[in-house]
């Protein structure tokens, strides 16, 4: 009796509860979790002024002109002038190596693009952005340091404005309006600081002619904004401006972006604060080899507004029957059609498409010719295999842009101009017109024979980064619906499988099911047989 | 009829929890390779690999348990018998015939196990062994050696999980073809069978 219990005690426990136990362990093991380290760094926009520029006389003065106020700036900073005159701000190109070319240099000075084809003849409208003063032609003096305009990035006030049409220039006497005054010069001077969000979003928000238009993922809404939108500017959080993630040293801004850089230097990385194990947990962290953070942490951007997906140049041009240009609307109430600029689609809350990128890209610059369509406007170096390649989400802006169907170039359009009777495509309409005169102006060749041919832009997205609750899910990327279903140069769990073995593998089990039911079957029947 | 002492503790141990693993790895594994949802993805993945190693602990184990007790002289195929064996299966069980091979203790698996069993361990662990540390320690190219992606060591991983499914199945339906329904089944519980020769009575 006593060994009978013994023995059903021993067998409990061998078949039953050691075996139990051990998964229990398993499991236990499988559901732990480390905390998630936290940033703890000090914002460089909350540096406090160590002097109060009010006190200083040379700001006191009844400046004319901006430039008065650069040369009043430079009398105490001095050597700024050569940092700034150093930096793509202020020439708008820059000496790089292109894979494949050798040292190019590249900047909005000399690109093409699929949004306004090209800001170089364009100059009144387009170098409102640069940051000099009045860039409006070749004349400009890029080696007279005072043309530097200090107070577009320094002011504090949220005052001075470079106006309209004027080449980067603010209102003189002579060209205020009811839209822009003459700047209150003293008054500016006398508040400078470090550049504020505002400071940098006056161009970068609204380039391609408003807000939104052409990154999708930096936008006036990022001046004041839930986490839901940004998890770094949000006032509900950290608040933090540009420039605490853009470090600046001697005027040299850190990050760019490739629709006009092509190395990979002088780039901005998430883990500058947040490590390159940010998770704390090896299963999550050994993706940052392969995925960028932003593929995870920005599951979709353009999250207030929407931006500009697709621009097709082809139907531009068409006029009312007073032969003036007009707009119309979609749902949302952007502009679908534009009379100068042709039919857009707009999106919001648009998924990145996502491709390998290494930090070097490639441009189609004004000296090459279409061998692909649609023309690639950049091309994101990297693959699986190239060691240094990440994933990342990237906007892609498709468009119809014009181009010379003789020479297979594409075509710098002249569409800005003050007036009527100048050529502007913008004006006048007459696509001859204004692509002779954008042409000869960055002194390309133009046949005169064109059409519109399709073409793309590479975008990595940066910002708009999510609260951790709305990154990606696993399956959003390891599953058969995955976002990844372009990026086929690798094997990917729960994405990719062998079509032969699962066919195979599933033919065999149901081989094996259907032959042990007949078995069975069989034994049943001698069973009742026999009896 | 005698109860005779078929499968120690260590043995009943060693499959019991092979077992449950086995069925954790597959429920895990099949849904990390998206045949369905169940757990949830991640949660697959942190299973999977902790399972992976619960497996290779034990099966360390088992190897040096085998190789200590000579039990594993158990696993080697014999030519003897095969062929009967198989034939059993297909006509002499449907006829009440005798199993073709007596189960005692120094012989506790059939050939046709033999063979099994024995393509199983030599075969089909360590290849999912292999492959499964493979898979989890060099998934991505050049780290920490050149390799061209994981497509080779999923597949071939793949392969042995729909080999052990099939074997499962194949596994729990023979169980029935025991001495009764259940006797086997019984022996791996409680390590005891009662088989007819009194000659194989051991302690």
């Amino acid at each position: 009796m006593k060994r009978k219990l013994k023995s059903m005690v021993t067998t409990l426990f061998v078949s039953a509860l050691l075996p139990v136990l051990v998964i229990l362990i398993t499991i236990k093991v499988a559901s732990y979790r480390s905390t998630p380290i936290t940033v703890d760094i000090k914002y460089k926009a909350d540096h406090i002024s160590s002097v109060d520029h009010s006190q200083f006389k040379i700001l006191q003065q009844d400046f004319n002109m901006p430039q008065e106020v650069t040369s009043a700036c430079l009398s105490c900073h001095t050597g700024r002038d050569e940092e700034v005159m150093a930096t793509a701000h202020w020439k708008w190109e820059r000496e790089e190596e292109i894979p494949g070319r050798g040292m190019v240099s590249v900047g909005k000075k000399n690109l093409l693009n699929n949004f306004c084809t090209g800001a170089n003849g364009n100059n009144g409208s387009c170098m409102r952005c640069h940051i000099g003063l009045g860039w409006k032609d070749k004349s400009f003096n890029f080696s007279d340091n005072k043309n530097i305009d200090c107070l577009v990035c320094h002011d504090q006030t949220d005052t001075y404005f470079k106006q309209k049409g004027e080449g980067g220039m603010p209102a003189t006497h002579e060209t205020a309006n009811s839209h822009y005054q003459v700047p209150d010069y003293p008054y500016v001077a006398q508040n400078v600081g470090l550049p504020k969000k505002n400071n940098c979003g006056i161009c970068h928000f609204y380039g391609g002619g408003g807000n939104n238009v052409k990154h999708g993922d930096l936008e006036e809404a990022l001046l004041s904004c839930s986490k839901e939108v940004d998890v770094h500017m949000t006032m509900d959080g950290p608040d933090m401006a540009c420039i605490d993630c853009h470090t600046t040293e001697r005027h040299n801004i850190k990050g760019k972006l490739y629709s006009v850089s092509s190395a990979n230097h002088n780039r901005i990385d998430c883990d500058q604060c947040h490590t390159a194990t940010p998770h704390n947990d090896k299963l999550l962290d050994q993706h940052f080899e392969k995925i960028a953070c932003q593929t995870c942490h920005i599951p979709e951007y353009a999250k207030a507004n929407a931006t500009k997906l697709y621009w097709d140049w082809s139907s531009a041009g068409q006029l009312d029957e007073d032969s003036k240009g007009y707009s119309e609307d979609d749902a949302d109430g952007n502009h679908n059609y534009l009379s100068i600029k042709g039919n857009f689609v707009w999106d919001d809350h648009v998924k990145p498409e996502y491709y390998w990128f290494n930090g070097t890209a490639d441009h189609f610059l004004t000296t090459d010719t279409i061998t692909d369509i649609p023309v690639k406007i950049n091309t994101l170096f990297g693959s699986y295999k190239d060691s240094t390649a990440k994933i990342w989400p990237v906007k892609v802006h498709r468009g119809k842009q014009i181009y010379d169907t003789k020479y297979n170039t594409l075509i710098s359009l002249k569409l800005w101009a003050k007036t009527e009777g100048e050529g502007a495509f913008w004006k006048d309409f007459d696509w001859d017109k204004a692509s002779k005169l954008g042409m000869e102006y960055n002194d390309r060749p133009f046949s005169g024979e064109y059409d519109f041919i399709p073409s793309e832009v590479y975008w990595p997205i940066n910002h708009m980064v999510s609260p951790k609750e709305q990154t990606l899910e696993c399956t959003d990327c390891h599953s058969k619906k995955s976002r990844l279903a372009n990026l086929t140069d690798f094997y990917l769990p729960g994405r990719d499988y062998s079509k032969k073995v699962d066919y195979a593998g599933n033919s065999l089990i149901l081989i094996t099911l259907i032959m042990i039911a007949l078995h069975f079957i069989g034994r049943i029947t001698s069973t009742l047989k026999s009896k | 009829m005698n109860s005779v002492k078929i499968y120690s503790r260590f043995e009943r141990f060693w499959h019991w929890t092979q077992m449950l693993l086995i069925i954790l790895l597959g429920l895990t594994g099949f849904e990390i390779h998206g045949s369905f949802t169940l757990f949830g993805f991640e949660e697959s993945v942190r299973l999977h690999s902790t399972a992976g190693w619960s497996f290779l602990i034990l099966t360390i184990f088992a190897a040096f348990w085998m190789i200590v007790t000579g039990q594993s002289r158990q696993f080697i195929p014999v030519r003897n018998n095969v062929k009967s064996q198989i034939m059993y299966y297909l006509s002499g069980i449907f006829k009440n015939e005798p199993h073709p091979v007596p189960k005692t203790a120094e012989q506790k698996l059939n050939p046709l196990q033999r063979i099994v069993y024995f393509g199983l361990l030599i075969l089909v662990f360590p290849v999912q062994l292999t492959t499964g540390f493979l898979y989890l320690f060099i998934h991505y190219p050049n780290k920490p050696i050149t390799i061209e992606g994981l497509e080779s060591i999923a597949i071939l991983h793949t392969i042995g999980a729909f080999l052990l499914v099939v074997f499962i199945i194949v596994h729990l339906y023979l169980i029935t073809t025991g001495h009764t329904i259940s006797s086997n089944l019984k022996a791996m519980i409680t390590g005891y069978e009662k088989l007819e020769s009194p000659v194989n009575k051991t302690k």
